[in-house]
């Protein structure tokens, strides 16, 4: 699986790509959250404020109840501001 | 129909209008939004802004939020410029257009689109202010708030 951060959540994990083995166990989007955040302090800190974490899966918008699959491309970001 | 970009570059919005415009003369209207730096945030000078994006996922959120305005007025064309890196106050961001056989289309389509583009493409502002200290942008409520109005995506 490819995980990415983007904005503040890529600079509290201290990168901006991982490819990882997704655990079997693991099938949405909150469990693989809870699973990150196992990963190293910069992980912790990047998702403590989890009502300031938006994710897509698979480039699109996708919420917490959200599959995933070791497959699929999984991204990390605040609320965007773009415009 | 749509034309979207994302760039590092500026744009040039006489060549962007000309460019939807070329060879027809059926459009009635054409609506035009342009983005721009301001020197201030929050009251704090600041001395450059950089936009961050999510490569692949831009383009495709742009295209759908594209589709939506095409489907919705019936629009003879949009484009959806954004720009991307280090940017300096009084720089071009974000560039939209929309063409319509009547101007309540076009007008309505081009708000309708940067209110979608503010809300749900994947782009990220940080602000470095003239005191060297940098902060990311935060979401603005009355942008969701501007785009309730539209209704359901």
């Amino acid at each position: 699986m490819k995980v990415l951060y983007f904005a503040w959540l890529r600079e509290r994990v201290g990168l901006g790509e991982e490819d990882l083995t997704l655990p079997p166990d693991i099938t949405d989007v909150a469990g693989l959250v809870a699973w990150l955040r196992t990963r190293s302090p910069g992980h912790e800190a990047a998702f403590a404020h989890g009502k300031l974490v938006r994710c897509a899966v698979n480039q699109d918008f996708a919420l917490p109840d959200a599959t995933v699959t070791d497959r699929d491309e999984v991204a990390f970001f605040p609320p965007v501001t773009g415009g | 129909m749509a034309i979207i970009r994302v760039q590092t570059e500026d744009f040039d919005l006489g060549a962007e209008y000309a460019a939807l415009t070329q060879g027809r003369s059926d459009i009635g209207g054409i609506a035009s939004f342009v983005g721009v730096v301001r020197d201030t945030a929050g009251g704090r000078p600041i001395v450059s802004m950089t936009l961050e994006h999510y490569p692949g996922m831009t383009e495709r959120a742009l295209s759908k939020i594209a589709e939506a305005a095409c489907a919705r007025w019936d629009l003879q064309g949009c484009t959806l410029l954004h720009r991307v890196g280090e940017l300096q106050p009084g720089e071009n961001i974000v560039l939209v257009l929309a063409a319509a056989p009547h101007r309540q289309a076009a007008l309505d389509a081009c708000a309708y689109l940067i209110d979608w583009l503010k809300t749900r493409a994947p782009f990220w502002k940080k602000e470095r202010f003239t005191d060297g200290t940098e902060s990311w942008v935060d979401a603005r409520e009355a942008d969701d708030l501007a785009v309730e109005r539209w209704g359901a995506a």
